[in-house]
Formats: structure tokens, sequence, C-alpha cells
């Protein structure tokens, strides 16, 4: 079995956003980029499916140079070798493309991806894949076992879950459940310097979207406290005067 | 030139989210100048079509065949593509949920097409169709500008609101080729909790965090909820700890959501935690630590233990409704 896990790489969780160039661009200094931790999700699960011997995990990363530490870590947690595909992200539909590009002729029977990325916040990238590759796509996966050619996936739905199989090569973007996020050890560490790290060119494809400038949220008033054991007051703010009850 | 509409239901009937996405798109068409139609597929009754009418839809397409009862992701964005090619329409509008998020992407491919999702105001009119949405988790918004011909917008639940606006909807028969490729994935069993308020489009939500101490007090958190008609959520360190199901988990790595009003219980506000729900309207927040950082974010806070706070605010609830 071969899988085919798309990492991203993007802020930690921690940072504070902020941006310069009259607000038209994200402020990169002092961040610390990590692997996206839904990817990270979809990299420990395609890396339990494969244990034993019973396949490979190969991570792709479409961006430049900079990203090869990122690239470096999922290595470390455990995939066999990675592919960057040496461009700047420009958005999902080009970072599909060449995702698609890369895997159209590799025979990869899985390849899986985190539910969103923490920056952009897009679910866009399995589904994207999916279609330029003619393959099922079920997003935003709780579970993902595999028996054969036949995978059982659950999948949320508003209000429940769906249980749905699919068989063949497919793309799922993976949520929390499917795996607990591995920890690199030393050992996957000291190898990960060693593994393969193939360099590709990105294709050219036309640009549908782009981002013209950045807004922070409006900072909020200050609280309104209101005394513990007058909860009624409360409630009666909530209906007066926030209207929302 | 046109706007579409698609018009998720669930066993027949639509959702406000629906209504909400519908909304949306009306407005967007008067924007354009322009008619709204809608498409629906599955079993939907006549009526329940024409209530896509109130909130603007002129035409509502109807594709119903066995194939197409239950969600398949593929097919239903063949289906739709088609739809959208068949009106003319360059704007598809579509609610940003658990379906719409699988379906946007590969109709944005399909008619290649940019693609704003997470979107939370109308597109601007200056000229450029740029799209306000999320981005960071909360922690900002992006301008995004869809320079391609087609677009495509997935809606964020409650960030436009339902507006009624009374047109007389033709119903309409559709049908589209659907690929037997397109039908790959195969719906087994689907589970829905019908006594729960779904939390991604839910309107209130009561949340509790690691102050709760267990899972084994969160019944006063369920029946505040209950008695608010609120869904429940929970911080990170609760669903990591199996205190909750992960599909509770609410926040950056978690579900980011924005309803009308969000209390926390029992959570310090970790920077993480208020990136998925700082966008929510009015925020409450019940913690014993008067340093707690959410009560920097909130507009009404209570200093004080949830366990003698929580069941105090139920008591006043009851008072209120009665």
């Amino acid at each position: 079995m071969k899988i085919l896990v798309c990492i991203s790489n993007v802020p930690d969780t921690t940072t504070k956003i902020t941006f310069t160039n009259d607000n038209t661009e994200f402020n990169t200094s002092g961040v610390q980029y990590i692997v996206n931790p839904y990817d990270e999700i979809a990299l420990s699960r395609a890396i339990e499916l494969t244990e034993g011997g019973k396949g490979t995990v190969t991570v792709i990363n479409v961006g430049e140079a900079g990203n090869d530490p990122t690239i470096r870590k999922a290595l470390a947690i455990g995939a066999d070798d990675a592919v960057r595909v040496n461009a700047a992200p420009r958005d999902a539909y080009f970072v599909a493309k060449q995702i698609a590009e890369y895997a159209k002729d590799k025979d990869f029977n899985i390849i899986l991806t985190g539910r969103e990325s923490i920056d952009y916040n897009g679910n866009q990238v399995a589904a994207m894949v999916g279609e330029f590759l003619d393959i099922p796509s079920v997003s935003i996966i709780k579970k993902l076992d595999v028996d054969g050619d036949t995978a059982t996936i659950e999948r949320e739905i508003e209000g429940g879950k769906e249980v749905l199989t699919v068989s063949g090569k497919f793309i799922a973007s993976c949520a929390e459940g499917v795996a607990e996020p591995k920890i690199p050890n030393m050992r996957g560490i000291m190898s990960a310097r060693t593994k393969p790290l193939a360099v590709v060119d990105a294709v050219a494809i036309e640009e549908v979207t782009k981002v013209t400038k950045y807004e922070t949220p409006a900072p909020r008033g200050t609280v309104k406290l209101i005394p513990a054991d007058q909860t009624e007051q409360l409630i009666s703010l909530l209906h007066s005067e926030a209207k929302v009850i | 030139m046109s706007v579409l509409v698609y018009v998720e239901q669930a066993e027949g009937k639509f959702k406000k989210s629906v209504f909400e996405a519908v909304s949306y798109a009306k407005a967007i068409a008067d924007q354009q100048s322009t008619n709204l139609t809608a498409i629906s597929i599955g079993d939907v009754t006549d009526s329940e079509l024409k209530e896509l009418g109130k909130y603007g839809a002129s035409k509502v397409l109807n594709v119903s065949t066995d194939q197409l009862k239950t969600f398949v992701n593929q097919a239903y964005a063949s289906v739709i593509a088609a739809a959208a090619e068949k009106e003319g329409a360059d704007i598809v509008v579509l609610s940003n949920s658990f379906s719409g998020k699988g379906l946007a992407p590969r109709i944005a491919v399909k008619l290649k097409a940019g693609l704003a999702d997470g979107a939370v105001e109308l597109p601007s009119t200056d000229g450029k169709f740029s799209v306000k949405k999320t981005a960071f988790s909360g922690k900002a918004f992006a301008i995004t500008e869809l320079t391609s011909a087609n677009k495509v917008i997935a809606l964020n639940p409650n960030a436009f609101g339902v507006k009624e606006n009374a047109t007389d909807a033709a119903i309409e028969a559709f049908t589209a080729d659907v690929k037997q490729s397109d039908l790959g994935t195969v719906i087994k069993e689907i589970v829905r909790a019908t006594d729960k308020v779904s939390l991604p489009d839910a309107e209130l939500v009561v949340s509790a965090g690691r102050g709760l101490k267990g899972p084994e007090n969160w019944g006063m958190i369920e029946e505040l909820a209950a008695l608010l008609g609120a869904a429940t959520a929970c911080s990170k360190p609760v669903s990591d700890a199996d205190w909750r199901p992960h599909s509770e988990h609410v926040g950056q790595t978690g579900i980011a959501i924005s309803p009308n009003l969000y209390i926390a219980i029992g959570i310090s506000g970790a920077i993480q935690h208020l990136a998925g729900v700082s966008s929510s309207k009015v925020i409450v927040v019940i913690n014993k630590d008067p340093e707690a950082p959410f009560f920097k974010v909130a507009d009404y806070g209570i200093v004080g233990d949830a366990f003698e706070v929580v069941p105090k605010l139920i008591e006043a609830l009851k008072a209120h409704k009665a």
C-alpha cells in the first residue's frame, strides 16, 4: 500500500497574527513554523496503516526551501520519503493542482490531508485533488480503516456521523480521532536527516484567487462583570441588552 | 449570468443554514442585477422546495433519482456544476457545512472557479469581486479576490442571517448525467443524534473546560444547554482526556464557531481556544480565576466557582422562562 500525505507548513498555534505593508502581507518575523496539526494526524494514521512492512508513506509539500525543516519533521515522525514542489503556495487551487500533477502517475492507493490548514482554514485541497485526479474524496473524516482494496470511513455530519465505504483509490481529509499525533523519537530524528527529499518543479496554472488585504477582528469592549450570586441579572442582560436569549 | 445556490437537505428538510445561504445568494443576485436559482438534490417535497421562494429563489431545480438519494460528494458536485452551466450561473453559493466543505472545492475545479470558503460578508461592489473570509482560525480575516470568471462561495453559518424576500419559486425537475465513477463512495449508515443541536450551525453554545474537573460533572452543562436550546462544546484538554467527544472540541484545532451566544464555563481562554470562538457575537465567561485571559474578550463575566454559579444560572433561567 502506497500512501501520500500532503503536509502544510503553518505558523505555530500560539502565534500572534500580525500583518505588514498596509495589512497586505502576513508578518513572518519571529514566527515559528510547524507541520499543520491536522496533517500530523493524517501522517500518523498513514504510518499506522503501513507499519510492519505493509506499505510506504510519502509526504508532499508545496513550498519553497524554507519549508524543509518542517518536511524533515514529518520524516522524523516516520514518513519514508518526501517531495517538495518548489513554489510558493499561492492558494488551495494551485497547491491541489501541484499535488495532483505529482500523484497522477505514481500509483498511490490512498492520499491523505488534514481537514484544514490552521492558517487559511481552507478545507479545499483534498476535494480539489480528488477532482483533478477524478477519484473519490471524503472530507473531514473521523475514522479510517483499510481492508484490502476497501476502506471504511466515518465522516462527521451536522448532528451525527456517516459511515461509508470506498473501493480503489481515494483521498480523504483527516480530523481529530483518526489517529493520535506521533512524537518523533531520537532514532526518527536521526534517520530523517538521510531520508530522501526530492524537489520537483511546479506546473503552470491560472490564478483564480488572490488575497489583497488582511483585517484583524475589531477589539471587543471591556467585560461587564456580574456578581456570582446575581445570575438572574446575567439572564436579564442576555435577554434585554444583548438580545440573544 | 445568474447565481446558483445549492440547498442541502437532511431527511427531506432544509435547515436554517440553508435559508441563510439562500438569503445571502439572493443578496448577491441583487448586487449583480440577476436572478437566483436554487438546486436541491434528493427527496424533498414540493411544499418544502417552495419554502426557498420565501428567501428569494425564483427557480428551484429539483434532482431526485435513486442514485442520488444519499450524499455522494463527487456525484453531487457533477450535478451542481452541470446545473450552473445550464443556468449560465457564474456564481455558485453554498453553505460551509460539513458536506459543503467537501463539495465546494470539487465544484470550483469543475468550473475552473476561485473559491472563497468561510465567507462572512457579501462580496465587495468596488469593481473587484472580493470576499471577506475567516483566516488564521478567527484571529484574522483575508479579503480574497476571486479573479476567475466563475466563482464559488461557501458561507459560514450565522454570518449573514436569514432574510425573507418573498418570491414565487417555480419548481423544475432537473437531470444531469452521473457517471458510474462518480459513485465511488457508498454510505452504509447515518447516525443522527436527533435530540442534540448541531454545533457548527448552533446559534447558542454552552461550552466547558477543565474547570469542570471530570466528565461526571457535565450534567449541569447539558441541563443549561437544553434549557437554552444550545449545543454543547468543550475545550481541547477536555476532548484530549476523553471527557467529551472530539466532535465537541471548539478552537483552532477543533471546530471554529460563530454563534450568537457562547457561554464558556471553566475555560481559561488559551490563544488556540479563543481563535476558534472569538467571532461569537456575545461571549459570557464563568471562571473562578479573575485573571483568566478569557475575561479580556468576554462581553459578560462572572468570577466564581462553576459548581456554585451554574446551578444558580439554571434556576435563574427557569424563572425567566416561567
